[in-house]
């Protein structure tokens, strides 16, 4: 019987993401595990993406495993027309697992239906991107000891932020406080409010970024993007107003760190860096540890 | 003046009878239901006063008798319909529509970037309100709602 897929947050229950960061810890303590010896993974990734790549790649070869796959569509024959189910089941027939990065939405639901391998949804548009989810909690609960009543600051573009989404979804079961803080045209979407309200999650919307840092377990900064506005005036306006900058940690609690999926453009100042609060680029190791707790889980390696 | 009450629309000996269908839906039904491709005899009629819906029309597909499956399809467009099935010029039974669990195929899913609009994926989705009609598409997520209702 073929294992479950990953394509959404949903698609796992808490206990099982417990699970799972739990294995990523194990991974941390010891990386270099051949429990993937003798076994093929393919990345298809049919939009670039250097990081969720390159993060996964390293996982696999950490676990003895051995990768195949493309790093564009152009050099695969879905550029000859080839239709996504012939692809997927015939890449289903050289490996073991499948993670697929595809820019159109609800491609990885689709392929896991069609695939007799299991599929990691690396990222299918503006839709789903779990593991980084995954890999986002690993690092709150790492640096807060826990991921239960934390206040969560989440900064930038709140409408279409993927990640924010997601990762938003995953912490309802955490008893989080969250405070949303945006451009007027980029806040958090009212269906993910009305979530909130639902569960009983209190959440505040502020636009002061430097003021609401103070009282933050977790800053989860995203980037504000041109394309995203309908005004580009308007996002001359606010372009500035939501960077991270080395002073505005000043005063912020000790335990607070400062997170973001990367890649960063400007919005988190580089002098930051240095900053012990600083932890994206942590964050990002993380990833690798994360997705070889998915990857084990999945093929039953693991439990 | 006695009020007409007598339907425009004549009697069917057997068969089922689909009343209070909106009138700017009764053609979205035909299709749905594919009823232009049956050789029943089929009689409809539309704008009809309904105290109901304003103007409503009626479908009579004469000697058929639908799956409760393939008839609550037309609750998407049609959530207040009744059917009446037809025994010997007899109502025996009255019958409700109601939205299905899941929708495969009939409407297109909103969202451009979706599976559905740029490979050969059927679209499905599961009912996100039903007070709303609104679907949310299994493949993407995202919802398309009664305003936005596009037939495929």
């Amino acid at each position: 019987m073929k294992s479950k897929s990953l394509v959404s947050i949903t698609d796992f229950t808490k206990e099982e993401y417990i699970k799972i960061l739990d294995l990523a810890e194990e991974f941390e303590k010891n990386p270099n595990q051949k429990l993937l010896e003798g076994f093929v993974v393919a990345t298809l990734f049919f939009e670039p993406s250097t990081r969720t790549r390159l993060s996964f790649e390293s996982a696999i070869n950490r676990l003895g495993g051995r990768v195949i796959g493309f790093t564009e569509a152009g050099t695969s024959s879905v550029s000859k027309g080839e239709t996504l189910k012939d692809t997927i089941m015939t890449v289903a027939n050289y490996s073991d697992l499948i993670v697929m990065r595809n820019p159109i939405e609800g491609s990885a639901r689709f392929a896991s239906e069609v695939s007799r391998v299991p599929i990691i949804n690396a990222g299918d548009g503006a839709n789903q991107h779990p593991t980084q989810t995954l890999l986002d909690l690993y690092s709150i609960r790492k640096t807060q000891g826990t991921l239960n009543n934390l206040n969560i600051v989440m900064v930038g573009d709140l409408k279409y932020g993927r990640t924010v989404h997601s990762l938003l979804m995953a912490l309802t079961h955490f008893n989080p406080t969250f405070t949303f803080i945006s451009p007027a045209e980029l806040r958090m979407p009212m269906e993910y409010k009305l979530y909130l309200d639902k569960l009983g999650i209190k959440y505040n919307e502020q636009t002061d970024l430097a003021e609401y840092i103070k009282h933050a377990d977790i800053v989860y900064m995203t980037r504000v993007q041109k394309e995203r506005f309908s005004d580009p005036i308007e996002y001359e306006k606010v372009k500035n107003a939501y960077i991270l900058k080395n002073k505005m940690l000043d005063g912020s609690k000790d335990n607070m760190r400062v997170l973001h999926p990367l890649p960063r453009v400007n919005e988190i100042n580089e002098d930051v860096d240095p900053n012990p609060k600083a932890y994206y680029f942590t964050q990002a190791l993380n990833g690798v540890y994360t997705r070889m707790a998915i990857m084990c889980y999945i093929l039953g390696l693991k439990k | 003046m006695k009020k007409q009450k007598q339907l425009s629309v004549s009697a069917i000996e057997n068969g089922t009878v689909i009343d209070h269908i909106p009138a700017h839906s009764l053609f979205n039904v035909i299709n749905i239901l594919g009823l232009d491709n049956y050789t029943n005899q089929i009689t409809f009629g539309t704008n009809l006063d309904s105290k109901l819906l304003g103007k409503k029309a009626i479908v009579k597909i004469a000697d058929k008798y639908f799956e409760n499956a393939d008839i609550n399809k037309i609750s998407l467009v049609a959530p207040s319909a009744k059917l009446n099935i037809i025994k010997g010029y007899e109502v025996v039974e009255k019958k409700e529509v109601e939205l299905p669990q899941m929708v495969e195929g009939i409407i297109r899913c909103v969202n451009p970037k979706c599976i559905t609009n740029n490979d050969r994926v059927k679209q499905k989705f599961t009912i996100e309100s039903k007070e709303e009609v609104s679907l949310r598409c299994h493949y993407c997520e995202k919802i398309t709602d009664q305003g936005h209702f596009e037939f495929v």
